[in-house]
């Protein structure tokens, strides 16, 4: 049965949006798709308002920087509570220009989400009502979760662990 | 009369005037640091603006440096008023990586300690709700029994608060006659108590004014806002993630998911209520249930070998070593495992390179998600009301900013 939804979701995302999508997979059973960037929110529409999927809640939706690609990756995970179904979609957006067009208008709840990872990731989503930093300093000039961005000085000269590697 | 006939109309000819009350940081009633500034008319809310982020401590950007079981005493500080449900939720995310087969007794312990948390949790809250609405007695009452449950974490894991319990496998070791005996105790001692505060609040026709039809939210708008746990289920929508999606063998265990109708104060209170009932009766069925077994599995990467082997013994010597510096490798993958924290859905999205510390970890903290819900649903009402709400959806600073 549980195949079979999610079998019957690829199905569909095949035959409306067959140019869109770049990779399937199902990483520990969890279906993972990679779309491309210029249709995600067309895609999370029709999957919350189709009456086979209707992946209707927004479980989270984050941030990845993936430095050797200069790609930062934007992962939705969605939800459909009545059938316990639950997808993962990705897109990849190039560093230089991390524009993406808002979920706020499907998800109230992608609000502050967006927001975080606006501040850490620096990931515009174009189109959000208050797209400001939320848990770091207004003044903050970097993205502090990019990962040319290390976590402790490394100019220290007092702490040289050459052997663990800091 | 005469005099307020020619008064009147000139009041509706000025501009209405609003007054900016600053609610926080650090405000008493908000039982924890975040800031709300609210444009009141009068002593109604007309609009409020919420500002989080002053306990920010970078949890997600410090896992990615640390070794995987240095994270523990991270996910500690996030809900740190039910800190084992973290622990074990992300004890638990790491065996999903690792593909660990738990040992049957292992889970039945978790449960337990995680209903124990969960009753912590809960009872946290509603005692607050009391206090907020003026009665203190049951407070004290409440956080007395909050105790017992700490002296049991505290002959579990030697911790009290911040309790860093488990470890990824199962237990350091297995719970000590004196555990069982405080659990015993506090499983008599703990329902007259809270039959005692239900008594006291339940229908009391002040603490029902004062919190029925106060900071409701509808079922649809709480879906929309990603709401989970007791506050999801007072709006009425029967989500939890024990009984859809079981782990650590929740599945064998009866218990009701307890659902509101109107999503207001007064029906978050009893969902929590239930709740604690419910997670008592788990906790007897655990124990009855109890599986004789080992206290942990078999990750020899990730558990510490014995003292007496790690002195004597070669090989465990370099394991404990290698456990110790965490230099011990993980598979590639990308895992999302959740579990039902105190305030709803807490999830560990962990994606791992192969290297010793993961290269992304996010958490799904379920008060960041629902917060930002405070502002609509205090729209309209009275500012006592607001501080009521906000106690009642159990707000966690530590969870909030992680």
């Amino acid at each position: 049965m549980e195949l079979n939804k999610e079998a019957r979701t690829i199905e569909l995302l095949k035959e409306k949006f067959e140019d869109q999508i770049l990779l399937i997979e199902s990483p520990y059973n969890f279906l993972t798709v990679t779309l491309k960037a210029d249709k995600i929110i067309e895609v999370i529409q029709f999957i919350y308002s189709n009456s086979e999927t209707q992946y209707q809640y927004l479980t989270t939706l984050c941030g990845i920087h993936y430095p050797d690609q200069n790609q930062i990756a934007v992962m939705y995970q969605l939800h459909n509570l009545p059938s316990n179904h639950r997808i993962r979609l990705k897109i990849f957006l190039p560093i230089e220009n991390p524009t993406t067009p808002t979920l706020t208008t499907i998800f109230a709840a992608a609000n502050w989400l967006e927001r975080e990872t606006y501040d850490f990731y620096g990931v515009i989503f174009s189109g959000h009502p208050n797209l400001k930093r939320i848990l770091n300093v207004d003044d903050m000039l970097i993205f502090p979760m990019r990962k040319e961005f290390p976590l402790e000085d490394q100019r220290r000269e007092d702490k040289n662990d050459a052997l663990f590697g800091r | 009369m005469q005099d307020i006939k020619t008064i009147e109309p000139k009041i509706q000819q000025e501009e209405r005037q609003y007054s900016y009350l600053n609610l926080g940081p650090t405000h008493p009633a908000t039982h924890g640091i975040f800031q709300n500034v609210l444009k009141m008319d009068g002593e109604v809310i007309i609009d409020a603006v919420s500002t989080i982020g002053y306990i920010h401590r970078a949890f997600e950007k410090l896992a990615e440096r640390r070794p995987f079981y240095q994270i523990t005493p991270i996910t500690d500080r996030m809900n740190y008023c039910s800190s084992p449900i973290n622990n074990i939720g992300w004890h638990m995310t790491v065996e999903k990586l690792l593909g660990v087969e738990i040992p049957k007794r292992v889970q039945y312990l978790r449960v337990i300690i995680m209903e124990l948390a969960r009753i912590t949790d809960h009872l946290v809250c509603n005692a607050v709700i009391g206090v907020d609405t003026g009665a203190l007695t049951g407070f004290v009452y409440l956080f007395q029994q909050r105790e017992h449950v700490y002296e049991i974490y505290e002959e579990i894991c030697g911790a009290r608060l911040t309790t860093n319990l488990g470890r990824i496998g199962g237990f350091e070791r297995d719970f000590t006659p004196k555990a069982w005996a405080r659990i015993d105790k506090f499983i008599k001692e703990f329902p007259p108590v809270l039959k005692e505060f239900e008594k006291l609040l339940v229908r009391n026709r002040i603490f029902m004014d004062r919190t029925i039809g106060v900071g409701g939210i509808s079922a649809d708008r709480a879906l929309n806002y990603s709401f989970s746990g007791p506050n999801l289920r007072a709006a009425g929508v029967d989500y939890d993630v024990r009984a859809m999606n079981p782990y650590s063998s929740y599945e064998d265990f009866d218990f009701i998911v307890p659902v509101g109708t109107n999503g207001d104060t007064y029906d978050r209170f009893m969902v929590r209520q239930e709740e604690m009932w419910q997670s008592l009766s788990i906790i007897k069925q655990a124990i009855t249930k109890l599986p004789e077994g080992p206290f942990h599995a078999s990750v020899p990467d990730f558990y510490l070998p014995p003292k007496e082997e790690v002195y004597n013994n070669m090989e465990s010597l370099i394991y404990h070593f290698k456990i110790v510096m965490g230099e011990t490798d993980v598979p590639k993958g990308e895992v999302y495992h959740s579990v039902e924290g105190g305030n709803g859905e807490l999830g560990f999205y962990l994606i791992s390179d192969g290297g010793r510390t993961p290269f992304r970890l996010h958490l799904r903290r379920p008060c960041f998600i629902y917060y930002q819900a405070y502002p609509e649903m205090i729209k309209g009402s009275m500012l006592s009301d607001a501080i009521l709400t906000m106690s009642s959806m159990n707000v966690i600073a530590g969870e909030l900013d992680a």
